[in-house]
């Protein structure tokens, strides 16, 4: 288990541009704390990609490949067979995308690398819709939620359809490690990403990282939201390792309006 | 080492003898006979590579790129509808300057259907800044490789090249071909130096974002890079003849142009069957020449006046069509010849003015183009000449082969 209070000063990321209370960010700045200097980052047009690397900027001290926004787990195929051509396989190779570039536009590259077996870690920090293109539903929008493209009104109650259940999905690829994880949960989150690091071959992290503009809440109230998803059974902390899957289960469930109360996206819910 | 091979397994051994060390590819007809090749020298232990197994061609071109930013020497291939997935993948890979080999074995695109040789795949990628080499014969294709590597990797270019060879045509058709040997290659083509790889001591980012103030340099300079390429291919394709003794004229390659009335221009195997027209026209007295382009992209602007402002009419043959417009190379050929000086007042020639260029689309889905084609519309070019010797006016449509 990894110990917060052992986990180096040293920030593997500086200066970036991502909004006040950046649920996305904070996912990715805490993995690199237990990822370490000897790593590589392959990310794809996103908010990550919007706000960390924009020319001359380079908001990670770690080589970044970007590359098209359906092909993350594809360019980490490439990266893990360039780097052990040049007799460099022990630097890791974590692949980074949002929701839409995992569980949508980017599912068929990433089917493709964890059957392949590739030796990487692949996180998607999920914040639920397309926010780096204005708050378009994506298809990890959790059912009710208002988006741009599931708008609420007369006719219209927001998100129709339930939450892709990726982690099944990872998990049905026989991959040898995948879990979900919360940014209210470092401890259990870091954890994880050490698991993903020890194991040989393709790993996954799903880890929520709620957006303050496109989930329309006080910046504030980031890490307390992701606690929150947890704590009212939204975001089951769940793990597959050993073809098991185990689910951490919580004590005292509080009442879900607490969570979606303080989100502008499911007013209509809580209004009536 | 004289071998009979095809065109697609020529390709292949230019890829093992190139020493490259990472390939990644989805199978497509009638590229995939190429990488059938490279997976089997890797299995035999004849070619030290890894090779990535991807699920489609978008991924295929991914993990190259992915690949290629470590600093290994990449290939890939595709053709056709493979090619067209990867066009998002292809700007990725220029934009980030990424100098990686791709063999394309052309093919017509869908709809209707169909798996035979034109040119429209790679045509339509023609603005997504990769360097396109176009060949005529096994041969060539197999050297051309070994030579796109040197060249995508120049310090000045770092810029992909994509090596066309006609589906079928050339990717399945055997020639004997002079296969060299490995000692000779590695001296043209010494191990792979990248200037700037991944690696966590010099964290660089590849493929950044560029806001608007930004993002114009950047292609600025990709442009210089393309045209800094001609003189490039150029002088490479010279060090490859001073060592292996065969050369195919960097960007262009003339056929008897020098005191030609008509001259055809085309890519690709079909000049083959157009120099046989051309020596039986020549036998019958017609000055007629063929001028083969084997750089489309960069355009041989100069290369080109150099040798076409002479003739009285410049004939186009497009394996392509811009819909609603005409054959994309008569296009740019014309585009080439615009404003362009009058031929030398010295030579006879200098009657006709600035020529004529008319295209011609044929071959399209692999449709035969036999010489009687050929000969056909060098004699329509030579009767609008003469017609004009008549006192009359020079008028060429063109023509399309349906």
């Amino acid at each position: 288990m990894v110990k917060i209070k052992e986990l180096p000063d040293a920030e593997l990321v500086q200066g970036s541009y991502a909004c006040a209370g950046c649920g996305g960010i904070l996912a990715v700045r805490m993995a690199l704390k237990v990822l370490g200097p000897e790593t590589v980052i392959v990310t794809t047009p996103s908010c990550l990609l919007g706000v960390t690397t924009f020319y001359p900027q380079l908001a990670f001290k770690v080589p970044c490949v970007n590359v098209t926004f359906p092909s993350t787990a594809a360019a980490v195929s490439g990266v893990v067979a360039g780097l052990r051509r040049r007799g460099k396989a022990g630097i890791k190779v974590v692949g980074l995308a949002g929701d839409g570039g995992t569980v949508d536009i980017g599912l068929q590259a990433l089917s493709g690398a964890i059957e392949r077996g590739d030796n990487f870690i692949f996180i998607c920090y999920d914040n639920e819709a397309y926010m780096n293109t204005g708050v378009q539903r994506s298809g990890a929008t959790p059912l009710g939620a208002r988006t741009t493209t599931t708008p609420v009104g007369s006719v219209g109650r927001g998100e129709d359809r339930p939450k892709k259940d990726m982690l099944r999905i990872v998990a049905a690829h026989n991959i040898p490690y995948a879990a979900t994880a919360s940014i209210g949960y470092p401890q259990d989150y870091l954890t994880k990403v050490q698991k993903a690091m020890m194991v040989a071959g393709p790993a996954y992290i799903q880890v929520l990282a709620p957006c303050p503009p496109g989930w329309g809440y006080r910046s504030d109230l980031t890490v307390k939201l992701a606690r929150l998803a947890v704590q009212t059974g939204q975001w089951p902390l769940a793990e597959y390792a050993e073809g098991r899957l185990t689910v951490k289960e919580i004590a005292n469930p509080r009442p879900l309006p607490d969570y979606l109360t303080p989100q502008a996206r499911f007013d209509h819910l809580v209004s009536g | 080492m004289r071998a009979y091979l095809n065109g697609n397994e020529a390709v292949a051994t230019a890829v093992r003898l190139a020493r490259t060390e990472v390939v990644a590819a989805y199978p497509i007809t009638p590229q995939s006979t190429i990488v059938e090749k490279i997976a089997e020298y890797i299995a035999d232990g004849s070619m030290a590579a890894d090779y990535i197994r991807v699920e489609s061609e978008h991924a295929a071109l991914a993990a190259c790129y992915g690949a290629a930013v470590t600093g290994t020497r990449v290939f890939t291939a595709t053709s056709s509808q493979g090619l067209a997935y990867m066009y998002e993948m292809l700007h990725y890979v220029s934009g980030c300057r990424v100098p990686l080999v791709m063999a394309v074995a052309n093919r017509g695109l869908a709809a209707p259907w169909t798996i035979w040789a034109d040119h429209q795949d790679a045509i339509a990628c023609r603005d997504t800044g990769w360097i396109q080499l176009y060949v005529e014969t096994a041969q060539e294709a197999l050297d051309t490789c070994l030579q796109a590597y040197k060249i995508a990797a120049h310090a000045e270019v770092l810029t992909p090249v994509m090596v066309c060879l006609d589906g079928y045509v050339l990717s399945h058709t055997e020639e004997i071909v002079d296969v060299p040997e490995q000692e000779a290659v590695d001296r043209f083509l010494p191990p792979y130096q990248a200037a700037y790889a991944v690696d966590p001591e010099r964290p660089y980012v590849f493929g950044v974002g560029a806001g608007p103030e930004l993002y114009p340099a950047f292609k600025y300079h990709q442009q210089q890079a393309l045209l800094r390429a001609q003189e490039v291919i150029k002088e490479v394709d010279r060090e490859f003849g001073a060592q292996f003794d065969r050369t195919y004229g960097g960007l262009v390659d003339p056929y008897y142009c020098d005191d030609a009335d008509v001259i055809l221009v085309l890519m690709g195997a079909t000049a083959g069957t157009a120099r046989e027209v051309v020596d039986d026209l020549r036998r019958q007295g017609e000055r007629v020449g063929l001028l083969r382009l084997r750089s489309f992209r960069p355009f041989p602007v100069a290369d080109l006046r150099a040798v076409l402002t002479a003739a009285g009419v410049v004939a186009v043959l497009d394996r392509d069509c811009s819909f609603g417009y005409e054959g994309v190379l008569a296009t740019e050929v014309k585009a080439a010849l615009y404003g362009s000086p009058a031929p030398v007042a010295s030579r006879s020639e200098s009657q006709w003015g600035q020529p004529l260029v008319a295209g011609f689309v044929g071959g399209l889905g692999g449709r035969d183009i036999g010489p009687a084609d050929l000969a056909g519309i060098y004699r329509q070019c030579l009767e609008a000449l003469r017609h004009r010797d008549r006192g009359g006016e020079l008028v060429l449509s063109g023509g399309w082969q349906r």
